[in-house]
C-alpha cells in the first residue's frame, strides 16, 4: 500500500512541479499563465469533444509505448516502436489488399494477425541480435526505424502503388469494408480498446504470471537469472516480440481504423512518442493507460494554444520535455522519503 | 489578450473539472459539440492548417504568410495550425476549428489531408466548406461542401530557368527534388525547358532525395552538385532553406521556390517561383463576406495571380531580366505555350509528337511520368 501512494505521489507532485516551470515559461513570453494552463486543460479534458480528441490521439500511443516498456523490464532499452508500427502496417496492409472480398471479419483478423506477427518479428530480431551476437539493441532498433521507413517508401511508390493515386504515392485500398469503425457514437475509433485491452492483459502478464516474474528477473539482474537456471535468451526474445506485436498492432489499426491504405502518413512518430510514454510510465503496462492519456491531451490542446493565444506549436513539446524530464529525475527521490515508509520499519 | 471560446471566457475552476470529468460519463448522450456558437460581431471566420512549421522558408510558410495577410482583414478572423500529421489528428483539429471557433471555412493545405481525412470529415458539417490545396477535387466523386484551389506554379518556375540559363557559366544546373510525382517532374521539366531555351546545351541534374523534408539529404545533394561544377541549384522540397544557404555557403547561384527565400542568399539568389496565397485567401474571404457561391475548383497561374516571381536578385544581368520579362509578358497573355511537340523525353523516346500542343490547363499535363530531354536523371527514385 505504501509502495502504491508512493507511485501515484511523486508522479503527482513531480507533474505540478512540471507545471510550475512551464508556468515561468508562458509568464515569460508574456502570456497570462493562469488563461494558459485552463485553455491547456479545456483543449484536453475541458468537454466530452476534447476527451474524445485526447483519447483518439492517445489510443496509438498505449500500444507502441508497451513496445520499449515490456522490452525494459528485461533490461533492454528498445526505441523501435516505430519502425515495428510501419512493419506492423504494411503488412496488414497487404493482408487487406489481397484478401479483400473475403468476409470482413475473417480480413480484420488476419489483417491484426500480420500486424501482430510482423510486428513481432521486427523487434524480436532486435532481441536475437542483442542475445546471440551482443548487437547494442538501442541502436539496431533505431536503425531498423530507418529500414522499415525506406521498405514502406519502396513499396509505396512500386510494388503496391495505386496508379490513381498521383501525387500521394499510395498502396492500393483495402476496402472500405475491412475498416475498424468507431465506438458508438463518439469519433473514438476502436484502437483505444485495442490499446486498453492489451495494456492490462501485458499488466496482468508481467505481474501475475512467472513469466512476468522471470522477465523483471532478468532485468533486475541477468546473472542471478542464469544461475538460477532461467532460459535468459528465449525470454528476452519472447519479450521483444511481444513489445513488437503491440506497436505492430497500432500499425495495423492505423491502417484499418484511419487511413485504409499504407502510405508515408503510416510514419508520423506515435512510435518514437511511446518511448516518452514508457519512460514516464515506468515501463508499468497500466501507467502507460494514464499517462498515454496525458501526453494525448497535451497534443490534443496544442491546437487550442495555437489558435487561441498564437502560441507556436513548440509551447506543448517545451511542456513534454519539461515533464519528461522531472519525472525522470523524481525517480531518484523512490524509497527515500520517509512518509511513504511502513512505520517502524526506519533505515 | 482576448481569448474566448464558445462557452465565453475561459475561467479556471473546479466546476469546469467536474463538468469535464462529469463529460466521460455523458459520452454516450451527446456527440459533438452541440450547435455552432454565435458571434456578436459577423465576421467572417476561417481555420488554416499546416503539416510543417510556418516560419520554415517554404510551403507552410506560404500558406502562413496567406493567412497573416487575409487576417489584417477587420471583418475576418483566422485561426491557424502547424505541425498536424496527416492521422487523425487533422480530423479532431478541422473539428475543433469548427466546434469552438466556429471556422465557416477550412484550409487544410497539406496533400496528404486529402483522403481520407476531408473526405471523412466534410459530409459531417454539410454547412462548412473544406477547400484542400492541391487540385483533387472531383464533381463525380467528392462532397459538393469540398473543393480545390492550386497554381501553376510551373510557370514561374519557368521563368527561374531561363534566369538561370542566362547566368549559368558553366552550363550545368542542378534539381534536387522529393520524389518523382507527377508535380514534381513537371517543375523539373519547365525549369529545364526555360533554360534550354536560352541556351540549348544547358542541362538539369536531379536528386531525388526520397521525402519533403530530408534536410540532411538536401545539403549532402548541394554540396556534392557544387562539387561538380554545376552552378545554379533550385529545388522542390517542403523547405528550399538549407539548399538555399548552401548554394550561397559554396559560392554559387539558386533559384527559390514556394517563398521568397532571397534573404537567405543575398549574393547568388537569383529569383524564384512563390505561391501568392495572400490573394488567393482574400478572394475567398470576400466570395464568403458577399454571399457569393464559393466555386469548388480555382486554379490559374501568374495571369491569375496565383503564383508569382521572387523579385530579381542583385546579381541578375539586365539582359537575363529583359528575357524573362518578355516571357512572363507571354504568360500574362495567354499565348505562351511550354508543352509542345516535337519533344523528346531524355531517354530519347518522343514525349510529345510534332504538331500536339498542351495548354496550361490540359489534364494530360498532371499525369506527367517523364523527363524532359537535358535533364540527368531518372523518374525512379
Amino acid at each position: 500500500m505504501h509502495n502504491f501512494m508512493e507511485s501515484i505521489a511523486i508522479p503527482t507532485a513531480a507533474l505540478v512541479f512540471s507545471l510550475l516551470i512551464f508556468s515561468g515559461f508562458v509568464a515569460f513570453s508574456g502570456n497570462n499563465v493562469l488563461e494558459v494552463l485552463a485553455a491547456i486543460y479545456q483543449g484536453a479534458f475541458g468537454s466530452w469533444f476534447s476527451w474524445q480528441n485526447t483519447l483518439v490521439r492517445a489510443a496509438p500511443l498505449m500500444l507502441t509505448a508497451l513496445c520499449t516498456a515490456l522490452p525494459a523490464r528485461s533490461g533492454l532499452i528498445i526505441i523501435g516502436g516505430e519502425g515495428a508500427m510501419v512493419v506492423g502496417g504494411l503488412c496488414a496492409t497487404l493482408t487487406g489488399i489481397s484478401l479483400n472480398g473475403l468476409p470482413p471479419f475473417f480480413v480484420i483478423s488476419s489483417m491484426a494477425c500480420s500486424g501482430v506477427l510482423s510486428g513481432g518479428a521486427w523487434i524480436a530480431a532486435v532481441g536475437a541480435l542483442k542475445h546471440y551476437r551482443n548487437v547494442n539493441e538501442t541502436i539496431s532498433s533505431l536503425l531498423l526505424n530507418y529500414i522499415a521507413i525506406a521498405i514502406l517508401n519502396f513499396l509505396i511508390l512500386g510494388l503496391l502503388r495505386d496508379p490513381a493515386t498521383l501525387n500521394k504515392p499510395s498502396s492500393f485500398p483495402i476496402g472500405d469494408a475491412n475498416m475498424l469503425g468507431t465506438i458508438g457514437t463518439t469519433s473514438i475509433h476502436a484502437g483505444l480498446i485495442f490499446g486498453l485491452v492489451v495494456c492490462g492483459l501485458l499488466w496482468f502478464v508481467i505481474r501475475r504470471t512467472t513469466f512476468g516474474f522471470s522477465i523483471d528477473m532478468i532485468g533486475g539482474n541477468i546473472r542471478a537469472a542464469q544461475i538460477s537456471g532461467l532460459a535468459v535468451g528465449k525470454l528476452i526474445i519472447i519479450t521483444c516480440f511481444l513489445g513488437g506485436a503491440a506497436a505492430g498492432l497500432a500499425g495495423m489499426i492505423e491502417i484499418a481504423a484511419v487511413h485504409g491504405r499504407a502510405n508515408t502518413s503510416l510514419n508520423a512518430g506515435y512510435g518514437y512518442a511511446g518511448i516518452l510514454v514508457a519512460f514516464i510510465a515506468r515501463y508499468n503496462p497500466l501507467a502507460i493507460i494514464p499517462v498515454a492519456i496525458l501526453l494525448g491531451g497535451i497534443r490534443a490542446s496544442s491546437g487550442l494554444l495555437q489558435r487561441s493565444f498564437d502560441l507556436p506549436d513548440a509551447t506543448t513539446l517545451v511542456l513534454q520535455g519539461i515533464i519528461f524530464i522531472v519525472i525522470l529525475a523524481s525517480g531518484a527521490v523512490y524509497g527515500r522519503l520517509n512518509w511513504f515508509k511502513p512505520k517502524g520499519d526506519s533505515p | 489578450m482576448s481569448h474566448t471560446t464558445n462557452k465565453g471566457k475561459i475561467n479556471p475552476g473546479r466546476r469546469r473539472l467536474l463538468k469535464g470529468l462529469s463529460a466521460l460519463g455523458a459520452a454516450g448522450l451527446m456527440n459533438g459539440f452541440g450547435p455552432a456558437p454565435l458571434w456578436a460581431a459577423a465576421k467572417v471566420k476561417m481555420g488554416f492548417i499546416y503539416v510543417g512549421p510556418r516560419d520554415d522558408y517554404g510551403y507552410n510558410q506560404a500558406h502562413f504568410e496567406g493567412k497573416s495577410a487575409v487576417a489584417t482583414l477587420d471583418w475576418v478572423k483566422a485561426v491557424d495550425e502547424e505541425n498536424v500529421p496527416e492521422t487523425i489528428e487533422v480530423i479532431k483539429t478541422m473539428e475543433s476549428m469548427i466546434n469552438l471557433d466556429g471556422a465557416q471555412v477550412i484550409f487544410p493545405t497539406s496533400f496528404g489531408y486529402f483522403d481520407p481525412h476531408i473526405l471523412k470529415t466534410a459530409p459531417k458539417y454539410p454547412k462548412v466548406m473544406f477547400l484542400h490545396c492541391g487540385g483533387l477535387w472531383d464533381e463525380k466523386k467528392h462532397p459538393k461542401n469540398v473543393g480545390s484551389y492550386f497554381g501553376y506554379i510551373d510557370e514561374p518556375v519557368y521563368l527561374s530557368g531561363v534566369v538561370a540559363g542566362h547566368m549559368s557559366k558553366t552550363g550545368k544546373l542542378g534539381y534536387i527534388a522529393a520524389i518523382p510525382i507527377p508535380q514534381v517532374l513537371r517543375n523539373i521539366n519547365s525549369f529545364t525547358l526555360g533554360a534550354r531555351s536560352v541556351n540549348p546545351k544547358i542541362t538539369t541534374n536531379v536528386v531525388f532525395t526520397g521525402g519533403w523534408a530530408n534536410p540532411v539529404k538536401e545539403a549532402e545533394a548541394a554540396n556534392s552538385m557544387a562539387d561538380q561544377g554545376i552552378d545554379v541549384l533550385t529545388c522542390h522540397v517542403d523547405s528550399p532553406k538549407v539548399v538555399v544557404q548552401t548554394a550561397e555557403k559554396r559560392g554559387i547561384y539558386c533559384c527559390g521556390y514556394h517563398t521568397d527565400q532571397s534573404v537567405l542568399a543575398p549574393k547568388g539568389f537569383l529569383t524564384g517561383a512563390e505561391w501568392n496565397w495572400s490573394k488567393v485567401y482574400i478572394d475567398y474571404a470576400q466570395m464568403i463576406k458577399t454571399g457569393k457561391p464559393i466555386p469548388n475548383l480555382v486554379r490559374g497561374g501568374l495571369k491569375e495571380g496565383i503564383v508569382k516571381s521572387s523579385p530579381y536578385g542583385m546579381t541578375v544581368t539586365a539582359k537575363a531580366k529583359e528575357n524573362a520579362d518578355a516571357v512572363r509578358k507571354k504568360f500574362m497573355d495567354g499565348s505562351m505555350i511550354v508543352y509542345q511537340g516535337p519533344m523528346k523525353d531524355n531517354t530519347g523516346k518522343m514525349a510529345i509528337p510534332a504538331g500536339t500542343r498542351y495548354s496550361q490547363t490540359d489534364i494530360w499535363l498532371e499525369s506527367m511520368n517523364w523527363l524532359v530531354e537535358g535533364v540527368i536523371g531518372t523518374t525512379k527514385s
